[in-house]
């Protein structure tokens, strides 16, 4: 490294780290900070809360409005993630150990769909949806999620499966294992990280989305958390909303927040590895 | 790692194979491929594998989004409106000619293009310093990575909605910071921080790409340079850019195309008020709020093909250098 590695530099360097450390936390905290606010305090303009109040939690937590766009926010990502990941893998797997033609063409084809304008399949989607029966509804939002989470999914798995020394499972095989047990053994613990790491980037993706939920949906029987907040302005007109949003906005937070504290290299690697690949 | 498991090798088989056709399978092929891949005893039990384990991802991609496409341009050739179910018609382009000769069209087509140029560039510049901090720095990397990684996860909206408060008049911190006004009921100051926001929450997406190119540079290339009496300068322009060049335009093309996609944060900061609606902002009024299915899927229909035309131009431009025409090629 052509750095040198003096006192100087590394202040320097220590410098850079807390500029960018606290201009990506500022607006976390912030909404964060509001959320523990008093009503009374709400509008003094102070970045810290003068008095500290959970009354804005228990408050969001009491209406079923928050509730249920909680649960449905939890189930659609989740089921979402996992059939993404499922299907993902297996087109990964076939991508990268297998020789079939058309490979070229589902990499292109995902590429394109990566790049396509959700917006585009907006008004499509929410006719044909409608005729369907699937217009509010969990399948009708998983089913876009799946879509769009697909390439992300095999782009990044293929690149986790290319790295796994498939040598290993002939080499347990010769030594007695069974197909099962070599695969059990050998191969899906080997490939567990790289699912785990998809199903993290996934899941931010659907749990994300805003587009989707706000068009394919009108009540709360598939609304998301995201939708119903911005539906929060607008429904209590004598009282400020402005603390349950911030303190709602702060729950759908934390799962994110956990995910970076824990996954932090492997979100990172899951990102790059399927970038550079394209 | 097997030499067969590797995508390059993977890739040139199946192109040099695809000529001989589905049925020439000779002999000597079959018996270096039984030997390659451990699966399938011959090449017909693999394709079909292959496209077994492939059907159902396709089925799904192409199902949620090519029929849908090509429905919305039947759509936007109707007069659909769906508060009059019974006057829809077939009325050729004349959707088109609606939506393209109107005011607001072209001033959200204006706003949405001024918002992906100035966001895309502040980001690559802000990125690859990101990147180089994430890749290089000697104190703290897990810290500064993790924080970076934070603006990525968290919901746009939730984003949003702290900028919002931020900015709102007796709430906000920053509300006081240039003027006594309300910085989101003006046009120019709303578009800024609409502006702010995307930048925020997507730097570190950018600079994660960046970083993926900077640590293909090799270390040796850049202390040969530094010997040579290259400035810290030099290097990052004669050494490293050349070699991160693909890295940079994969980064480029996702977040134009990203970037022009730009609907959450209108949304939430100023719902499209004082004309700082996107494209995406005023196709979604056109459909939700104004339940038009025809003048929403021609706007569909035309962002669509924007996106196909800077995608085009893109892969045009810049050559093998773009994701598709090498993706796998690229290590």
């Amino acid at each position: 490294m052509s750095v040198e590695t003096t006192t100087r530099a590394k202040v320097r360097w220590g410098l850079l780290d807390v500029i960018v450390v606290v201009f990506a936390l500022i607006p976390v905290l912030w909404i964060a900070s509001l959320s523990f606010k008093t009503p009374a305090t709400l509008t003094d303009g102070k970045f810290w809360p003068r008095e500290w109040t959970l009354d804005n939690y228990r408050t969001i937590f009491s209406t079923d409005q928050f509730v249920r766009a909680l649960v449905n926010s939890i189930g659609i990502a989740l089921i979402a993630t996992l059939i993404a990941v499922v299907l993902g893998a297996m087109a990964a797997y076939a991508i990268s150990r297998l020789d079939f033609p058309g490979k070229r063409l589902l990499v292109g084809v995902s590429l394109l769909i990566a790049m396509f304008p959700q917006v585009s399949l907006v008004s499509p989607l929410f006719e044909i949806e409608r005729q369907l029966g699937l217009f509010d509804t969990w399948p009708g939002l998983i089913l876009p999620y799946i879509t769009f989470a697909l390439p992300l999914a095999i782009y990044t798995l293929s690149a986790f499966f290319k790295q796994i020394p498939w040598d290993l499972e002939k080499a347990a095989k010769m030594d007695g294992a069974t197909q099962g047990q070599a695969f059990r053994r050998v191969i899906a613990p080997l490939a567990a990280p790289g699912l785990f790491t998809t199903a993290i980037l996934v899941f931010i993706f659907c749990w994300n989305d805003f587009l989707f939920a706000i068009t394919l949906t009108s009540t709360e029987r598939a609304r998301t958390v995201p939708v119903a907040l911005s539906f929060f302005t607008g429904e209590s007109q004598f009282e400020d909303p402005t603390g349950a949003i911030c303190a709602a906005a702060v729950v759908i937070t934390i799962p994110i927040i956990l995910f970076v504290l824990f996954f932090q290299r492997r979100i990172v690697s899951g990102l790059t590895s399927g970038a550079v690949k394209g | 790692m097997s030499v067969n498991a590797t995508p390059a090798g993977a890739q040139v088989s199946a192109e040099a194979e695809r000529p001989t056709g589905r049925h020439a399978t000779v002999p000597a092929q079959r018996a270096t491929r039984r030997a390659k891949s451990p699966l399938s005893g011959n090449k017909k039990a693999e394709r079909r594998l292959g496209w077994l384990l492939c059907a159902p991802a396709a089925l799904v991609m192409v199902l949620v989004t090519a029929y849908p496409i090509i429905y919305s341009v039947w759509l936007s050739l109707q007069r659909f409106d769906l508060r009059f179910p019974d006057q829809r018609e077939f009325i050729g382009l004349e959707n088109y000619v609606t939506v393209l000769t109107n005011e607001f069209w072209w001033t959200a087509f204006g706003v949405t293009m001024l918002i992906t140029v100035v966001t895309v560039a502040v980001e690559l510049a802000l990125g690859m310093g990101l990147a180089l901090i994430m890749h290089r720095t000697l104190v703290g990397r897990g810290i500064v990575r993790t924080a970076a990684l934070i603006p990525y996860g968290i919901v746009t909206v939730v984003a949003a909605f702290s900028w919002r408060y931020a900015w709102t008049p007796g709430t906000g911190y920053l509300a006081n910071l240039f003027s006594d006004g309300a910085p989101l009921t003006e046009r120019a100051s709303s578009l800024a921080i609409i502006m702010l926001a995307e930048i925020w929450k997507t730097t570190p997406f950018m600079a994660l790409l960046l970083m993926a190119g900077l640590a293909l540079v090799p270390e040796d290339l850049l202390k040969a340079a530094s010997t040579d009496g290259a400035t810290a300068w030099q290097r990052f322009t004669k050494v490293m850019l050349p070699v991160m060049k693909p890295a940079i335009l994969v980064a480029l093309l996702f977040r134009t195309l990203d970037a022009f996609r730009v609907f959450d944060n209108i949304f939430v900061l100023t719902a499209g008020g004082n004309e700082t609606s996107s494209v995406s902002m005023l196709a979604y009024n056109n459909l939700i709020r104004g339940l038009n299915l025809g003048i929403g899927s021609t706007m569909s229909v035309l962002i669509f093909l924007t996106v196909a035309i800077i995608a085009f131009v893109f892969v045009k431009l810049f050559g093998t250098a773009a994701p598709g025409s090498d993706d796998s090629e690229r290590r």
